[in-house]
């Protein structure tokens, strides 16, 4: 064999070999999204979103999971979006890297993105619950939450932060701007996209978190909505972990039908995250 | 004659190394100069002193004065903000804001307070009318800077600048990134903006420098080897470097 077929046998086998790899991802997944559909798709009515849980299947809906995660996340959008997207401006714009706190702080923000939630959940139990009284509230779920989502949209927000080119910069110094007015002119819009994009996908992952939640108190047998952020609460995934592990097989077909519901709105908060980059960058790029 | 800026002993240094080495030099008011040299002779970064950019790069310090408006610029009476509102800056590659024609207008303007439709409006008719630009985008001010050619960015920047009535214009190579007919354009642009601002531009090319400019000075390594009217300078210059230069001997 000539070196040329060489390479070229090489060429083809590595084409074939990532092409299995992403073949079998997609299968898996398919199988998955197929086998929860079966499963699930018969259950899905206007009564399974207007029902409360219940100990009869036919009677059991998500009411209280579907509006619990809904107060829970708009609550952790609240906090987490000033807040992280603050300190991030902080960190690139302001803080000095000569400065060896600066550098900590920075390399363990990193870190913490990859903490995992139960760990925060924990955490939320013994400052949100009980240090500061909030109890196992949606506050105190919603607080645990942006914890947890917090060190991803710092790090989504500084990457956004730093692709702003030097020279839009000194375009905006170059014309007697002062600093935040250069962050609020150029900075900003220009990594808007960027940190958009960043924050719902943290707080996707937020919305499908059970572990920190569940270590906060979320009950899984509530039959109501919620009034005020210091009511009891439920959410999606705890619902969904609650009826796959009763004992009667048509309560995980049911569980079946919750994980759409939540899979719609991940699906949701993703497809809100690419229109939105999209619109930001057309406006840009003009 | 008058002078505009008047540069004493300057000498500049990134950490610890010198970049500049006592410079002086008198810059007259409504003239073009001129600063030629080869690359990292210095005299981007003496561009850079004069609205006093380098602060925003870290660790670099300098001593000797630079006089405008009777003032030191590094004096803590100078607000940074005020220097660079009247001492305005055109830099080598285009940088538009990503934002529409109108709205890279009015950036400085609308932040140094003028708020009135009417007044922004016609901040940029007369800027794009003084940068050759308004005939090409008059009927698309909305439209995003970024959809601009290179040679009309560059020239909507110079219209930026403008915007804020500078009193000295400062250009850093500001035809390197151009093809050569939006660069003869530029350089047309910078002959009838003399009789109104002091320009200060930094280039590669001689010829540019020969074309454009009344004075010429020629930087070499961190030195200010000569400054004259750019007639004598290029027909008999004193210093046998910048013979060499001009001559293509080296650079």
């Amino acid at each position: 064999m000539t070196n040329l077929q060489k390479r070229r046998l090489m060429d083809n086998f590595f084409h074939g070999l990532v092409f299995s790899v992403t073949l079998f991802a997609l299968i898996i997944l398919g199988i998955l999204l197929f086998d929860i559909f079966k499963d699930g798709f018969k259950y899905l009515s206007i009564d399974f979103f207007t029902n409360y849980t219940s100990r009869f299947v036919e009677k059991a809906g998500i009411k209280a999971a579907l509006s619990g995660s809904i107060w829970i996340i708009g609550l952790t959008i609240i906090f987490s979006l000033p807040i992280g997207v603050g300190s991030a401006l902080y960190l690139e714009e302001y803080s000095d890297d000569r400065n060896l706190l600066t550098r900590i702080i920075k390399l363990n923000i990193a870190n913490l993105a990859g903490v995992p939630s139960i760990v925060f959940g924990i955490l939320g139990l013994g400052i949100f619950v009980h240090l500061f009284g909030f109890g196992r509230s949606i506050l105190s779920g919603a607080l645990t939450l942006t914890l947890l989502i917090l060190p991803i949209i710092i790090v989504a927000a500084q990457e956004a932060i730093k692709s702003v080119p030097k020279e839009l910069r000194h375009g905006a110094y170059a014309l007697g701007s002062t600093k935040w007015q250069v962050i609020k002119g150029v900075v900003l819009p220009y990594s808007l996209p960027g940190i958009l994009t960043g924050s719902i996908l943290a707080i996707a992952r937020g919305l499908g978190d059970t572990a920190s939640v569940l270590m906060v108190g979320a009950v899984s047998f509530i039959a109501f909505t919620p009034k005020s952020v210091f009511d009891k609460f439920t959410i999606l995934p705890i619902q969904i972990y609650n009826w796959s592990s009763m004992p009667k097989a048509e309560f995980h077909d049911l569980a079946a039908g919750a994980i759409i519901i939540l899979l719609v709105l991940l699906l949701g908060a993703n497809a809100v995250a690419i229109i939105l980059r999209n619109k930001y960058q057309n406006r840009i790029k003009g | 004659m008058s002078v505009k800026i008047n540069v004493k002993n300057l000498d500049f240094y990134y950490g610890d190394f010198k970049a500049l080495n006592d410079i002086n030099i008198e810059i007259e008011e409504k003239k073009v100069t001129a600063f030629i040299g080869p690359s990292g002779c210095g005299k981007s970064t003496f561009i850079r002193t004069m609205n006093r950019m380098n602060d925003l790069i870290d660790g670099t310090k300098h001593t000797g004065e630079i006089i405008y408006d009777g003032q030191d610029i590094y004096s803590p009476k100078v607000d940074v903000v005020e220097l660079r509102k009247k001492v305005g800056m055109v830099f080598q590659k285009p940088n538009p804001f990503p934002k529409s024609i109108y709205e890279n207008v009015v950036f400085g303007p609308k932040r140094h307070g003028i708020k009135k439709k009417s007044e922004l409006d016609k901040i940029v008719e007369t800027s794009l009318k003084d940068a050759a630009l308004w005939e090409e985008v008059k009927d698309r001010l909305d439209s995003s800077a970024w959809s601009l050619s290179g040679g009309q960015q560059q020239r909507l920047c110079i219209a930026r600048a403008l915007a804020m009535k500078p009193d000295v214009l400062l250009m850093d190579e500001p035809t390197s990134a151009l093809d050569p007919v939006a660069t003869s354009k530029i350089e047309e642009l910078i002959e009838e903006l003399k009789d109104k601002y002091t320009i200060v531009i930094v280039t590669h090319s001689m010829q540019q420098a020969g074309r454009i400019s009344d004075n010429t000075a020629f930087f070499l390594m961190g030195n200010l080897v000569e400054y004259g009217e750019t007639s004598r300078i290029f027909s008999s210059p004193e210093d046998k470097r910048t013979e060499d230069y001009i001559t293509g001997r080296f650079g």
